[in-house]
């Protein structure tokens, strides 16, 4: 077995693991474009079918990456809808299919965290003549360490997925080959010291996110309770 | 000048029946009542926070400055200090910095100004809270049981707050389930029973006298749950 310096010197992993980054950052962004204002909007709105849209909502937090692969795939294939953009086995699908996978778990977070605001301040900024667009400003200053930790959730789920990427970017090498496709096939070829390697970094990865996150909200409940 | 406020038929669901009155400056008002007598939905719907399901609730002064002090205190995610003048910028008052640290001096939290407002004990911020009213020098103040969940002690500083209130010419409108609360504070109490405004009396007269059989039984701490 090589050292971990070894393992994490050999050819070709690190430009594995920037694509990986560029695609999941790059879909935590549309994501958190999306789905902030989205969980923010339902938090707020009062509308016929809310509670649905919330039960929805919370479930599609638990998609099957393999499921939204899937349906990426027949949207971009060149039958689908979507073909002619010619974006199948391109990391712009893997972009695609990411942002879908955790643009619910990002505003669902959210919702909750500025539902749960709203309805504790809703009365003291009404009283205080406070509303509209101001409120929701103040609410969302309030709740932003709990935003931050939703999308820290979606960055989180982004990077440590294999199914969507697989089948939408086709696992092509150079081209669409991310961390956890690489690991999935190196091992089934026995070549493990880059499987292990790439297995480090993605731990490493997830790691430092959730305790950033830990740590955000700590220093957050600390410092503004 | 906003007052005298006037309600002319206001109910609310089913929780407030159709009455009708008005509450004039000057004597302090009391709310008076058993959890669930509709006291806090009669607050809310003078203060504007509920809309009553038919008559009309008027100032004859337009809405003017009124501020409220509830149950539980809310405050940000700030300061004790940015709370304050938080309040203070929203009612579009300049100085807002200034205005605030002399609201916290007059309920003694100048210390804590610049701890966060969420990290104070109850009574503490319940403090903050009438400091974040008495900022915006509110010619009515509402308090909706504002000590039912705090201790003694800090019961006797936020009642000497709202003395300081009112030897200020605000006017006091608080909801209270507390006999001794009453008296100490109220010079007129309404007696809310079951929705219905069954009895207003100066203070004195309502304890020795009730006038109503209902109002004696919740004297006596025979409430009756009929």
């Amino acid at each position: 077995m090589h050292n971990i310096a070894g393992v994490l010197a050999q050819p070709g992993l690190w430009e594995i693991v920037a694509l990986s980054l560029r695609v999941s950052l790059s879909a935590v962004l549309l994501a958190t474009l999306a789905g902030l204002p989205l969980g923010a909007a339902i938090a707020v709105g009062r509308f016929p079918g809310r509670t649905s849209v919330i039960v929805l909502l919370n479930a599609l937090m638990g998609l099957p990456p393999v499921v939204v692969g899937l349906a990426v795939y027949l949207l971009l294939s060149r039958a689908g809808p979507l073909g002619s953009f010619g974006l199948l086995f391109t990391p712009g699908a893997m972009i695609v299919a990411q942002t879908i996978l955790i643009l619910p778990i990002i505003a669902a977070l959210s919702r909750q965290a500025v539902e749960d605001a709203w309805r504790e301040y809703d009365e003291q900024l009404r009283s205080l003549g406070v509303d509209g667009v101001r409120a929701a400003l103040t609410v969302l200053w309030d709740v932003r360490f709990s935003l931050l930790t939703a999308v820290l959730a979606g960055l989180g789920r982004a990077s440590a997925e294999v199914g969507a990427v697989m089948i939408v970017g086709g696992n092509i090498e150079g081209v669409t080959r991310v961390m956890t496709t690489t690991i999935a096939l190196e091992t089934s070829k026995g070549d493990l010291p880059l499987a292990l390697g790439l297995g480090i970094v993605l731990i490493a990865i997830v790691l430092v996110l959730n305790a950033a996150a830990f740590v955000v909200k700590e220093a957050a409940q600390r410092r503004f309770g | 000048m906003i007052l005298p406020l006037r309600l002319e038929g206001v109910s609310f669901r089913h929780i407030i029946q159709p009455l009708s009155l008005e509450i004039e400056a000057g004597p302090s008002t009391i709310l008076l009542g058993a959890n669930g007598a509709g006291k806090s939905v009669l607050m809310r719907l003078m203060h504007g926070l509920l809309a009553p399901s038919s008559g009309r609730v008027s100032w004859s002064g337009g809405a003017g400055r009124q501020a409220m002090v509830f149950q539980r205190p809310v405050m940000l995610r700030r300061s004790a200090l940015a709370n304050v003048a938080y309040a203070v910028q929203a009612a579009g008052m300049p100085d807002a910095g200034k205005v605030a640290m002399e609201a916290l001096k007059e309920v003694g939290l100048a210390h804590l100004a610049h701890r966060p407002a969420r990290v104070l004990s109850g009574g503490e911020q319940q403090r903050l809270a009438l400091a974040r009213a008495w900022a915006l020098h509110p010619e009515v103040l509402f308090l909706d049981e504002p000590t039912a969940s705090l201790d003694p002690s800090a019961t006797r500083e936020i009642e000497s707050v709202i003395r300081a209130f009112d030897a200020s010419g605000t006017k006091i409108v608080m909801a209270t389930h507390n006999l001794g609360q009453a008296r100490r504070l109220g010079d007129e109490v309404l007696f809310i029973h079951q929705g219905r405004l069954v009895e207003r009396a100066p203070v004195e007269r309502f304890f020795k006298q009730p006038g109503t059989a209902e109002a004696a039984a919740f004297i006596k701490g025979e409430l009756p749950w009929d």
